[in-house]
């Protein structure tokens, strides 16, 4: 066996890298919805591709810039996820049921998705599509580059806003028990709605990613859910950071598994790490 | 000259009543029910739509001149959302709750082999048109439309390495990168077998699992390899996947193959320009010096813009179910019969008429000839390029 090229090795390193950053992006909604509002959310990944449709068809059809295009997405999405809290407190659906509400709330859109842009594979031509620099031997293309700038300054932004400000504070006090937080005047519906709210806004913003980077089909929304539902669980529910360092550990692992063994070995890591993490550190999930 | 006006006249009015019989005689009685299912929605989905439109284009004809039999022609389609599972019920329930008279087949392999499963069951005929892997199907009255012969994997890779060998560039060293999908996986390892008698130098075997989201480090060791030649073992999406990774790292290998592409999202992708692939149908001549395929083109065209499609071209998906269709009704025609046995037996003694050529169905598992040929992507749009008979006007395999 020859040993690889240190470029190989850099070149899908950084493929990691980028590829995990997106798992973690998408992990960050999933996990503030599941670790503190009790919700798994599986219409996450349909609003993340619901996201990538509207950015496609603002960019490609309306001609706008495909970072613009989150002026009108996130606001929406936000409303979106707000609404979606609001049904959930009122018909008070419980964290099974959420799955199984989400679920069918997943097969709406994909449905609504395939109504209006058919199951034909889309891909958004944009000014950054083609951008890339090189660094030495390594290729850095720009999409993939934003795509982690987004998801660390989100992931980041979150986890202060979480521990720092009066708000993060009264929101994690809500999900550690909303009986004590309410004593001490803390408002939780309204937490919940916000938090649900920027948890689907989170998804628009994961779906600009996939649209910059990936060719969109209807059923590719189910391709995502098993690697992300692995990085939230290794990165801790509810932990901001935790599935963007957990999503980048699985994306190396997985690039480095690809590069010097067989891409067919690949979807193993991260069930095997998810596994392993269950068997060490069951308490921390 | 009073009785030439009179017989002149006499044969007008024959003429005109014919005629006149001709463009009034339309479809009357029962329906003839023809069942099958297609995955309408599921990871399959982008191109069962292209059969489904094929499908209604055909019907649609065929109603337009005398149905089957002089009977009108109902389609009955339903939904398999992609699960061979599925199929498998449903074609059980277009069998005996639709109670149809004939079966056409779902789209690709493993749904195939489900309604293969509830043909057998039931004793009916089944013409299918996406049956990936010959060698699976044993049933004796299952009917390909998708020509590519018992055993693809020794002929189709054959038939690309004689057009590379048509080149001054023959190449010395191949990767093989394949997705586990069963069908395309086939054709990968035919390749290593075909690559091998012919002396080609093998510098990487890849394989993926099905869904696989990440083609960089793939495509850092094809470049990493640099192989003269690659095949691409991919199916739909992946050809592109692979294509925009190889594209970021400033990567495009001088000849490269993919086996079951998305042709039109593949051709109009950065770096596609000179890809190769299989096709049994291209939209230009001589494929369309026939009348029918050149009207089939034109309403295809028309349909699949309206619907939609961000491509409208017809090509082997739309001609392998056009051909399914011509299948039915040259069987029906013929025998003047809706019986199983009937059709069945008049199908393994004839050859069928089609879009993509000829088919016979008297080889094993009543699999005809090889007709997949070569086709390019030149100036972003396909041409089929090998053998040259069936070569678009003036085009041929261009190499780097």
């Amino acid at each position: 066996m020859n040993f690889p090229s240190w470029t190989l090795l850099g070149q899908s390193l950084l493929s990691g890298i980028f590829i995990g950053s997106l798992y973690g992006l998408l992990g960050l909604g999933l996990s503030l919805s599941w670790g503190m509002l009790r919700q798994i959310n599986l219409a996450h990944f349909a609003l993340a591709f619901l996201g990538a449709y509207l950015t496609f068809q603002l960019t490609s059809v309306g001609g706008m810039d495909p970072l613009l295009t989150l002026g009108l997405i996130a606001p929406a999405f936000f409303a979106f996820g707000v609404l979606m809290q609001w049904l959930f407190s009122r018909f008070s659906i419980s964290p099974f049921n959420s799955l199984l509400v989400t679920f069918g709330l997943t097969v709406i859109i994909e449905s609504l998705i395939q109504w209006i842009w058919t199951a034909d594979y889309r891909k958004m031509d944009s000014v950054y599509g083609e951008m890339k620099f090189k660094i030495g031997s390594l290729y850095v293309p720009l999409p993939e580059l934003l795509t982690l700038i987004i998801a660390v300054t989100l992931s980041l932004s979150t986890w202060a806003l979480l521990r720092y400000t009066d708000l993060g504070k009264a929101m994690r006090a809500a999900a550690e028990d909303p009986q004590i937080a309410a004593a001490f005047g803390v408002n939780e519906k309204r937490l919940a709605l916000l938090l649900s709210g920027l948890a689907a806004t989170f998804a628009g913003v994961a779906g600009l990613c996939l649209a910059l980077s990936y060719t969109l089909s209807p059923s590719q929304i189910y391709a995502w859910i098993g690697v992300v539902f692995a990085a939230v669980m290794i990165g801790g529910l509810g932990n901001p950071i935790g599935p963007l360092i957990a999503g980048i550990v699985i994306g190396v692992a997985e690039a480095m598994t690809m590069a010097l063994i067989s891409p067919a070995w690949a979807p193993l890591v991260s069930f095997s790490l998810l596994i392993l993490v269950l068997l060490t550190r069951a308490d921390k999930v | 000259m009073k009785l030439i006006k009179k017989l002149i006249l006499s044969a007008t009015g024959v003429l005109l009543g014919l005629g006149l019989q001709v463009a009034v005689a339309a479809p009357s009685g029962q329906p003839i029910k023809v069942g099958g299912t297609l995955a309408l929605t599921g990871p399959l989905s982008a191109t069962a739509l292209i059969h489904k439109l094929a499908g209604e284009i055909y019907v649609e004809q065929l109603n337009k001149k005398n149905g089957l039999l002089g009977r009108p022609v109902e389609w009955i389609l339903k939904d398999d959302q992609s699960k061979p599972d599925l199929a498998r019920t449903l074609y059980e329930q277009l069998v005996t709750v639709d109670k149809v008279d004939l079966l056409l087949g779902p789209y690709a392999t493993g749904n195939i082999l489900s309604a293969v499963g509830v043909a057998q069951k039931y004793q009916k005929v089944l013409v299918h048109h996406t049956m990936g892997i010959p060698s699976l199907v044993k049933y004796d009255m299952q009917f390909p439309a998708w020509s590519v012969g018992y055993d693809p994997a020794t002929t189709v890779t054959n038939t690309l390495l004689d057009a590379l060998a048509s080149t001054t560039k023959f190449p010395k060293t191949i990767a093989i990168v394949s997705s586990k999908f069963p069908s395309v996986y086939m054709m990968s390892v035919g390749m290593r077998e075909a690559a091998k008698k012919r002396g080609i130098k093998e510098v990487l075997f890849l394989e993926w699992e099905f869904g696989n989201k990440d083609f960089g480090p793939i495509a850092s060791r094809v470049k990493d390899a640099n192989p003269d030649f690659i095949f691409v073992g991919a199916i739909g999406l992946e050809g592109n996947q692979l294509l925009d990774a190889m594209k970021k790292i400033d990567y495009v290998p001088p000849m490269q193959y993919f086996m079951y592409p998305a042709p039109g999202p593949l051709a109009k992708a950065p770096g596609a320009e000179r890809a190769m692939a299989g096709s049994i149908f291209e939209q230009h001549p001589p494929f369309t010096n026939n009348p029918l395929a050149a009207e089939f083109v034109k309403i295809f065209n028309e349909r699949a813009t309206k619907a939609g499609l961000p491509d409208n071209a017809v090509e082997t998906q739309a001609a392998a179910s056009y051909s399914a269709w011509q299948v039915i009704e040259a069987a029906v025609t013929a025998t003047k019969s809706l019986d199983d046995k009937v059709l069945a037996a008049w199908l393994k003694k004839n050859k069928v008429d089609t879009i993509q050529g000829k088919l016979r169905f008297d080889g094993p598992s009543n699999f005809g000839d090889d007709l997949l040929r070569v086709k390019q992507v030149q100036n972003g749009h396909w041409v089929v390029v090998w053998p040259k008979e069936w070569a678009a006007p003036g085009a041929k395999l261009l190499t780097q």
